[in-house]
């Protein structure tokens, strides 16, 4: 099986393989489509690892996410500086836990990150206002868009503290038909 | 000075040691590079401890300087491991100090490199263990300091049972590590270093388990293991390259968001199946018929009877499946009742009859199967009470991007929330229930109608199709002997579209509407299915009784061609006809296959023509004509079209209940559907990629999956009973097929019991099959599924009821929060009110009054305590909703307990 790639050594895709759930094809795939994002940042050999980061502008503008109202806040969820510069250990992060064999789980703390606007491991109702208004291009009302906020966490909130932590938001996640196609 | 000797000599020949390893285990990579140095530097620092010991000053503080050097080098040096080290190294001299230990040393060297080998490697790497350990797990450190004091005072040759346990545990807890590494939610650098750590540390630790002989065995397992997850791993990557269209479906994916998708990956879930049947009909039947049977021509079932010959290669007449296509493995009449053929001894019968049955049991298995895995996927996400927050957070569908599908997908999502607001602030109208009733039941009833409509005209059609058959096709025009095939596919085409506008009056969620539609095509499908299957038993019994007359004929023939040749030649027995003409029965068996394969083959191609036309067509007039027309063609009426999942879905779902009706009288027709999946995996890839848009109303294909196999798991039913009632009820033709002067089919099984098995077995199974048997085992598995039935059943109650619970906890929680938090308010104010109160009481009191104000002052405090510890930390801290009642106030007693101690 293709040998003759020398981006990686046979030790970093087998780590990839271990840390990941994608394949060694899939992930030498991703590093062409990392490449491809900046040619001139990411270099073609990646034996000694090298830090390279590419902008969030740069990842969002990717064809799987350009059309994400979330996207923004997925880059930035995955990447270690918070800043939405992913490092590619980010960049294949980002498509592990997004890909259709992660765990119900692990996309539900992710998700749970993305849909956090404000970092504050609390999802309050702005958060949910901005998740709301982006999902619909913000076509509701202010009135509707107060009502459907306070819904939600109504019917989600088990703690009674008005904003939905994370067990509450696992809780009411895993249950979803919808979540995980 | 002697024993310092020693020492250095131990020292050297641990350090060839580390270099026979080192060069042994290549694959260890950069570590390779980091391990001899911190070998070496130990060895120095021994003997640094040493020089200490003996009063060797210049030496040491070479040895120092090394040692700091090294420890410069080292890549994760924080404090806790410095500070380990040091105690390693006191550890080390500790040990040898010990007069014991020198002296089975000494033993060792005499004994055998070997062994000495064996216990420095398993020395150092309790003590690697150890450090790596601690570099990682900070927390747990201390507790490792202390263990290794202990393991330090131990003997370090022999490990002892329990170690050998822990350190068994701690391997395998680093390979669940590494295995579950890719399911954290850590950032990648942290995994990929926790990963080099784990498998730096079980490489080093699996080799020091086990001990004596058990050592080698252990270490042989271990690297067959290791071999087996490098297979493993090899495997699975062969696997995912080896599954077809993963990026053409991705790429569809893409464009038209999952439900479009599902579709394709149900057609190529739909292909792996028919390959599988296929491999069985065509490795077990039709190959060794072909190959070993009698040739094409030495019998009249294998051969063109002399009337049909002349246009027996004509190609109408092999487009419909007759002539020498009729003639060939391809159908159940050319197979030959011979027991065994060819050099093999193949049992061709016997294989016929259990691919038949095989077929359809691998069908059920893998559908059951699927269902099931479908079904613990679904998680149980029955209650209603998160719309707002599922609608809110699962409602974008991940894997759009293009922006046309994303335009829709928000502007469905924005419908789907107004209607849910709708829904919310008035919960519908009274007026408006019984027009929509009204329109419902109205659309039920028109539905019906079809239903019976289409039925009746496909009657109608079959009998037809008869008479003309009864009066030879030959003069009938082409519309008339395909009137049958025609009018299926018409009504399945056009049907649906009925339907669908119908549906319109119903006016129900989409979801909801595209159930109604599947359930309602599918009962068309199914009518008419079953219609045709009415109609092709009626000519079964025909054809039987053609036979009946054809085999007393055929006596009178036998008869006649007798007498005419012992007239003429009475003394040459072997009577030489050509097989051609030997008169021959109808074969029903043949007809059926030829009725499906033709059906499938008419269905195939509307569903191709359809597409090209419908699709295709569509497409490039409304793109062409657009430039010269009067309105937007494109946007306006007829616009492009859109891809019909449903009905596609149940196109293939139809299609392949055709194929496990048929496939026991024509062998042929599992290839022919892998061919024609095949063929509408491009070609329905490429359509949809060409000329359709994404669907006005995107919505996902959640769920609708299992809907799908259920529906799958009823045709499969329902398409076996016919076959298997005519393999059971209805005895085989005389002159044709396997199975040919049998009395029932079934019987081939009771053949090879009797002549193939030795006699005992035949005994064994006669009683197994004694009603007196069979009876009872069919009354415990019925009752087995009773049992199993009824304890899910509770289990679901029991399940339901927890659920209920839960909320009823939640809420109450809720409740008393709430409550909590209003009356520490209040209590707050009081307070507030008696702390100004109090002073002015205390001023207005004497001394003797004292008791009474540490009293009041009790109360303030309990409520003070009270509103601090309520506020803050019980909402949070309720992390599980565990039916643990109360657990948030916990902080309660101690809330008491404080005024108490305020007191004194």
């Amino acid at each position: 099986m293709g040998n003759k790639q020398t981006i990686f050594t046979d030790e970093q895709l087998d780590a990839y393989q271990d840390c990941t759930f994608f394949t060694r094809k899939e992930i030498l795939r991703l590093h062409g489509r990392y490449h491809e994002l900046a040619p001139h940042l990411v270099p073609m050999d990646y034996t000694n690892e090298p830090d390279v980061t590419i902008p969030l502008a740069l990842i969002v503008s990717m064809p799987e996410l350009n059309e994400n109202p979330f996207r923004n806040r997925i880059v930035e969820s995955f990447s270690e500086d918070g800043a939405g510069n992913l490092s590619f250990n980010d960049f294949v992060d980002m498509f592990s836990v997004l890909s259709e064999t992660a765990p119900r789980e692990l996309k539900a703390i992710y998700a749970f990150k993305i849909y956090d606007f404000n970092v504050d491991n609390f999802l309050c109702k702005e958060d949910l206002e901005k998740t709301l208004n982006k999902l619909t291009r913000e076509e509701l009302s202010p009135e509707e868009v107060t009502l459907v906020c306070e819904k939600a966490i109504e019917e989600a909130d088990l703690d009674g503290d008005s904003k939905l932590s994370f067990a509450d938001f696992e809780n009411m996640i895993t249950r979803a038909p919808d979540f995980l196609r | 000075a002697k024993e310092k000797e020693r020492k250095k000599e131990r020292d050297r020949k641990r350090r060839r040691n580390v270099a026979r390893r080192a060069s042994s285990a290549r694959k260890q990579g950069n570590e390779l590079e980091d391990r001899p140095g911190r070998e070496e530097r130990r060895g120095r620092k021994k003997r640094d401890k040493e020089g200490k010991g003996k009063g060797g000053e210049d030496e040491r503080q070479e040895e120092v300087k090394n040692d700091t050097v090294a420890k410069t080098q080292k890549n994760f040096s924080n404090e806790n491991t410095r500070k380990l080290e040091q105690k390693e190294v006191e550890v080390v001299g500790e040990e040898d100090g010990d007069t014991e230990e020198k002296r089975k040393n000494g033993r060792s060297e005499k004994g055998g490199k070997k062994e000495d080998n064996g216990r420095g490697e398993t020395v150092e790497k309790k003590q690697k263990k150890k450090r790596v350990e601690t570099s990682e797990e900070h927390e747990s450190s201390e507790e490792e300091e202390d263990e290794e004091e202990k393991v330090g005072e131990e003997k370090p040759e022999v490990l002892s049972p329990e170690e050998l346990e822990k350190l068994k545990e701690e391997v395998d807890e680093r390979k669940k590590l590494i295995s579950t590494l890719r399911g954290k939610p850590w950032p990648m650098r942290k995994k990929l270093l926790t990963l080099r750590e784990s498998h730096e540390f079980v490489e080093k630790y699996e080799g020091a388990l086990g001990k004596g002989k058990s050592r080698k065995l252990y270490a042989y397992k271990v690297m067959m293991l290791k071999k087996w997850m490098k297979f493993q791993r090899d495997f699975e990557n062969f696997k995912t390259a080896c599954v077809p269209w993963e990026m053409k479906i991705k790429e569809i994916e893409s464009h038209f968001g999952s439900s479009v998708a599902s579709y394709f990956i149900f057609l190529r879930w739909m292909y792996g199946i028919n390959m599988i049947l296929f491999g069985l009909t065509f490795g077990l039947v039709m190959v060794p018929e072909a190959l070993m049977g009698r040739p094409y021509g030495s019998m009249p079932r294998k051969t063109v009877p002399r009337a049909d010959e002349a246009n027996a290669m004509d190609f109408a007449v092999l487009w419909d499946f007759g002539g020498y296509a009729q003639y060939s493995v391809l159908f159940y009449g050319y197979y030959n009742s011979q027991r065994a053929i060819g050099w093999l001894k193949f049992r061709m019968p016997l294989s016929y009859f259990l691919v038949g049955v095989g077929t359809v049991a691998y069908s059920y298995m893998v559908v059951i199967r699927t269902m099931a895995r479908n079904a613990n996927e679904d998680g149980g996400g029955d209650n209603n009470s998160f719309n707002f927050s599922w609608k809110m957070f699962t409602s974008w569908d991940y894997l759009i991007g293009n922006p046309e599908t994303a335009d829709n997908k928000f502007a469905s999502i924005t419908t789907s929330f107004k209607e849910a607001i709708l829904e919310e602030q008035e919960s519908r109208k009274d007026d408006n229930i019984h027009l929509t009733r009204f329109l419902r039941v109205l659309a039920n009833f028109l539905v019906l109608c079809c239903l019976a409509g289409s039925g009746y005209l496909i009657y109608f059609v079959v009998r037809r199709s008869q008479k003309f058959a009864l009066e030879g096709l030959e003069s009938h025009s082409w519309w008339e002997r395909n009137e049958v095939n025609m009018v299926m596919s018409l009504l399945g085409m056009f049907c649906p579209m009925l339907f669908d506008v119908i549906s319109a009056l119903e006016n129900y969620h989409p979801r909801i509407a595209l159930q109604w539609q599947l359930g309602r095509i599918f009962a068309l499908f199914l009518g008419n299915l079953y219609t045709f299957i009415i109609a092709l038993m009626d000519e079964i019994n025909l054809k039987r009784e053609e036979e009946e007359v054809l085999k007393l004929n055929m006596t009178i023939w036998e008869a006649s061609l007798y007498n005419g040749t012992l007239g003429a030649n009475s003394t040459a027995p072997p009577i030489t006809v050509h097989p051609a003409d030997i008169p021959r029965g109808p074969c029903w068996e043949t007809m059926v296959g030829q009725e499906f394969v033709r059906l499938i083959v008419s269905d195939t191609m509307t569903t191709y023509i359809t597409l090209l036309i419908g699709d295709f067509l569509r497409a490039v007039l409304v793109r062409f004509l657009n430039y010269c027309w009067c309105w937007d063609l494109e946007a306006g009426f007829p616009s492009y079209s859109e891809f019909d999942v449903s009905g596609n879905v149940l196109g293939l779902i139809f299609n392949q209940g055709m194929i496990w009706m048929g496939a026991f009288y024509a062998p042929c027709l599992p290839a022919l559907n892998v061919l024609r999946l095949h063929v509408s995996m491009y070609l329905q890839c490429w359509a949809v990629m060409c000329c359709n848009v994404p669907q006005e109303r995107v919505f996902k294909a959640s769920g609708s999956n299992n809907f799908y196999m259920a529906m799958l798991l009823v045709i499969l039913f329902l398409s076996t009973l016919p076959a298997i009632y005519t393999i059971v009820t209805i005895p085989p033709s005389f002159d044709c097929g396997p199975f040919s002067g049998k009395s029932r089919m079934f019987d081939v099984i009771q053949e090879t019991l009797e002549s193939d098995f030795p006699a005992w077995f035949g005994k064994v199974f006669s009683y197994a099959s004694n009603p007196g048997l069979v009876l009872p085992f069919l009354l415990l598995m019925v009752l087995a599924i009773y049992y199993l039935q009824s304890t899910s059943k509770s289990y679901k109650q029991a399940n339901l009821e927890l659920k209920k619970k839960l909320q009823t906890q939640n809420e109450e929680n809720k409740k008393k929060t709430k409550m909590a938090a209003l009356k520490a308010a209040m209590d707050l104010e009081e307070a507030q009110k008696a702390r100004s109160e109090a002073p002015r009481q205390q001023r207005k009191n004497n001394a003797s009054q004292q008791s009474y104000t540490g009293e009041k002052n009790t109360v303030t405090g309990h409520l003070v305590s009270s509103f601090v510890f309520v506020y803050p930390p019980a909402p949070r801290g309720h992390r599980i909703p565990g039916p643990l009642p109360g657990n948030q106030w916990q902080p309660a007693p101690s809330v008491q307990r404080v005024p108490n101690s305020q007191r004194h």
